[in-house]
């Protein structure tokens, strides 16, 4: 009877333990192959990994069984000069807190996720572009009389938890409340309930949240930058073939206006004109 | 040590704990005193009120405690109006007070719940017998042995309840978990020190916390 | 102690009584929940247009099920390893070796004491620096649940193994056990059993504090269903719902689990009366189970 129950618990076990190694797929294994960089793993295997945000509307948004928006057309764009078709591509969520360590592990082949160019990750990782050049800005409601960042004194002031733009609010305008949430569709649910009086975060970011259709008409974005946020796409940080073919790839869509036809089919939906990509400033890729 | 040394870091640590205290000491009040209210309605007589307090403890501690302090910003303060104070921080305090004391109160509800079970049928036959009513026979006879039986799973509750504190985070409250997120983002090459330091202050109050309820329990066990 | 024999057998006027006081408070509680519906529907939360992406199957095939799915698998494997950890640092902190009770001791006391928020943020941004390789955001999960969970678990054992009359390993040694047996084949399938009911709320709790994933951005029922679909619809007070609703639908299972396994225990009490008499199971099982959120 006693062995039964012991057998019992032990095919549940095993059962369970077999469960969680089917669910080990994808966190591993899919690091380049043979130390060639993203531009030999294209080659051989033609496929790649590339991670994005899920939760971003205009940049990288899930929405059912695809993500489309900037981000993700410029990485299409940077697959497609690899040799990689838009269908092997496997799309992997990011958030801002793993994008380093995704890259570092090798969960995927390149981040193209409003990731800022800066000296401290760089440290970590090495970075191609930037393809796009973001400020920190606020979002309002449609009927706000915050006209920038000096308008913020005594007004709550919504941003993600431990995120850049939320340190530079509380060190450059430290009269400002600032509330603090883990994602950003929490601080647009406050500011749409009047618990907050701004969102702050990069310009581009916000624009995608002011253009969803929910949103129509209730916010505005105020349009006054304080900051420069160069997006990069990250890679692993010995890669520097890699990345000077990323380099090599947008100075080309630039050039044939595949980068302005990528902005027209997302951000530039509501009306901004395409911004110029401007191919002197893009990075060495880490050589001295 | 260095980032310690630096007297904002400290006095980020220090509000961090701050804040977690004040939530613990805050809720623990509010959670005692509903949860024996509610274990109270789940003894009683009248079906609406045992009702209510089986469907308070099923609801909320089947709930993740993430969720319910979600709803007290959302769903409480942004939808039903509810500002508990004028000043952000301290709004978002309250608002993780309200949801740490309704989720705390079921798992104190439980352990009085089982702490009554504990007491002999005899003690309640006698009570009724000299015709004390069902609040008297809770009161006077009832709920304070089974107090002493439930001193040892109330201190595991305090215990949680402090601990979970640091979920609060959730909506804004920089308390330590948040603090040390914050500085370990700031000095990536000192994680482990920061941790250890965080980590070392929770077990330097929660571990003498659990030595001395023990000890209580042993002490005010009833010997039977 | 059975709560019915808290008050005598209603006569009439206490029929009575009961029936006034329930149907006041009812109708209080009736009001409190018009109350806050209206209120939702003032604000707009229950717009058709925020309830709408629950009719679609994209919203379950690609945010709630993969969401689910991460949070069953953390859950069971923590579960399967914390239950090792329970069982293995139990019998270590009740070993005659102070070279085992001491560190065993230390180990469990420590992780019980450090909130699996940290534990969980610590092993994926820390421990990647102490082993010189990566941490995934699963394993991070798992192992903080472990730790914890496992340290609590380790504390029901312990009681359990210690709720066992003496006579029971006496009994062992005299048929020539050895000491490894005496613990594997007469006093932990005991113990086990005289703690189910705790062993088992505990992974509820362990399936719950998966949700505290969110943190090193694993990709749970959280994160999937209510962040990542809100960002969609901008429903995140629709979305928590129905998220809330999943996880008490699987909790209660699990309780219910729980309670049906309780009384199977106690019905075989009579088998070995002693350790599961109503007066000894509660007070060392209370004890130990521990609420985290």
């Amino acid at each position: 009877m006693r062995m039964k129950h012991v057998a019992a618990v032990a095919a549940a076990a095993t059962l369970a333990l077999g469960m969680s190694a089917c669910g080990g797929d994808g966190d591993g294994g899919s690091g380049n192959g043979g130390g060639k960089g993203i531009v030999g793993k294209a080659q051989s295997q033609k496929k790649l990994v590339i991670g994005v945000k899920a939760d971003q509307p205009g940049l990288g948004l899930q929405t059912g069984s695809t993500y489309e928006g900037f981000d993700i057309e410029i990485a299409k764009i940077v697959a497609k000069g690899l040799g990689v078709d838009a269908n092997n591509i496997e799309w992997k969520t990011t958030v801002s807190a793993n994008r380093e360590p995704f890259i570092q592990q090798g969960t995927v082949d390149l981040v193209v996720a409003t990731y800022t160019i800066n000296d401290e990750r760089k440290q970590k990782v090495n970075f191609a572009g930037p393809y796009f050049v973001a400020g920190q800005d606020l979002l309002v409601k449609a009927d706000s009389t915050i006209t920038g960042p000096e308008g913020l004194d005594g007004k709550k002031v919504c941003s993600v938890q431990g995120s850049t733009p939320a340190k530079r609010i509380q060190t450059d305008h430290p009269k400002a409340k600032l509330q603090q949430f883990d994602a950003y569709s929490k601080c647009i649910t406050a500011l749409e309930g009047g618990q907050v009086d701004a969102v702050t975060t990069d310009d581009i970011i916000l624009a995608g949240y002011a253009a969803q259709s929910q949103y129509a008409g209730k916010f505005k974005v105020v349009g006054k930058t304080f900051s420069t946020e160069p997006y990069g796409i990250g890679l692993k940080k010995d890669d520097k073939d890699g990345c000077e073919k990323v380099n090599e790839i947008l100075k080309a869509a630039a050039s044939d206006g595949t980068y302005k036809a990528a902005w027209d089919a997302t951000l530039g939906k509501s009306g901004k004109a395409a911004p110029e990509l401007d191919t002197t400033k893009l990075t060495n890729c880490g050589s001295v | 040590m260095h980032v310690f040394a630096d007297p904002t870091n400290l006095d980020a640590y220090l509000s961090g704990f701050l804040w977690i205290l004040k939530l613990t000491g805050a809720s623990a009040v509010i959670a005692l005193v509903l949860g024996v209210l509610l274990a109270a309605f789940r003894v009683s007589p009248v079906p609406v009120l045992r009702g209510f307090g089986a469907a308070w403890v099923n609801i909320f501690r089947n709930t993740p405690l993430t969720l319910i302090i979600f709803f007290c910003y959302f769903g409480l303060f942004s939808t039903l109006g509810l500002t508990l104070s004028d000043d952000l921080n301290l709004n978002n305090f309250w608002l993780g007070v309200v949801g740490l004391s309704v989720y705390t109160a079921a798992f104190v509800c439980e352990s009085v719940r089982s702490g009554i079970n504990t007491v002999p049928a005899g003690q309640a036959e006698a009570a009724r017998a000299i015709g004390l009513t069902f609040f008297q026979t809770l009161r006077i006879v009832v709920l304070p042995q089974a107090g002493r039986a439930v001193v040892a799973p109330l201190g595991s509750v305090l215990i949680a309840l402090c601990k979970n504190a640091t979920i609060v985070g959730t909506i804004g409250l920089i308390e330590a978990s948040s603090v040390m997120k914050q500085l370990i983002n700031d000095n990536g090459d000192a994680v482990i020190p920061i941790f250890l330091v965080f980590a070392g202050t929770f077990a330097a109050i929660l571990v003498p916390t659990g030595y001395f309820f023990g000890w209580l329990a042993n002490r005010l066990a009833v010997k039977r | 102690m059975s709560t019915g024999v808290l008050y005598d057998h209603p006569g009439p006027r206490a029929r009575i009584r009961n029936a006034v006081l329930s149907v006041a408070f009812g109708l209080g509680l009736v009001a409190l929940l018009w109350w806050i519906y209206t209120k939702f529907d003032q604000a707009g939360q229950w717009e058709a247009a925020l309830w709408k992406p629950f009719t679609q199957s994209a919203t379950w095939t690609q945010f709630i099920l993969p969401g689910l799915r991460q949070t069953l698998l953390a859950a069971a494997t923590g579960m399967v390893l914390s239950l090792a950890f329970g069982i293995i640092f139990a019998v270590g902190r009740l070993s005659e070796h102070w070279w085992i009770r001491v560190p065993a001791g230390v180990v469990v006391e420590f992780f019980r004491a450090v909130p699996l928020l940290l534990m969980i943020f610590f092993i994926f941004y820390g421990v990647p620096f102490l082993i010189q390789g990566p941490v995934t955001a699963f394993t991070a999960v798992v192992a903080g649940l472990t730790l914890y969970n496992g340290s609590v678990l380790a504390e029901a054992f312990r009681a359990g193994i210690r709720s066992i009359p003496g006579g029971q390993s006496e009994a062992a040694y005299a048929v020539g056990m050895r000491k490894s047996q005496v613990m594997r084949l007469i006093l932990v399938p005991q113990a086990a059993r005289a703690m189910l009911p705790v062993i088992v709320s505990q992974l509820v709790v362990l399936l719950k504090d998966t949700a505290l994933g969110y943190i090193v951005a694993f990709p749970e029922l959280l994160a999937r269903g209510v962040n990542d679909l809100s960002a969609n619809y901008g429903n995140v007070v629709a979305a928590a719902i129905v998220v809330a609703v999943i996880y008490i639908l699987i909790n209660s299972l699990l309780t219910a689990l729980a309670n049906w396994l309780d009384r199977r225990t106690r019905q075989r009490a009579f088998r070995i009366p002693k350790q599961t008499a109503p007066d000894s199971t509660p007070a060392g099982g209370m004890a130990v189970s521990e609420p985290q959120g």
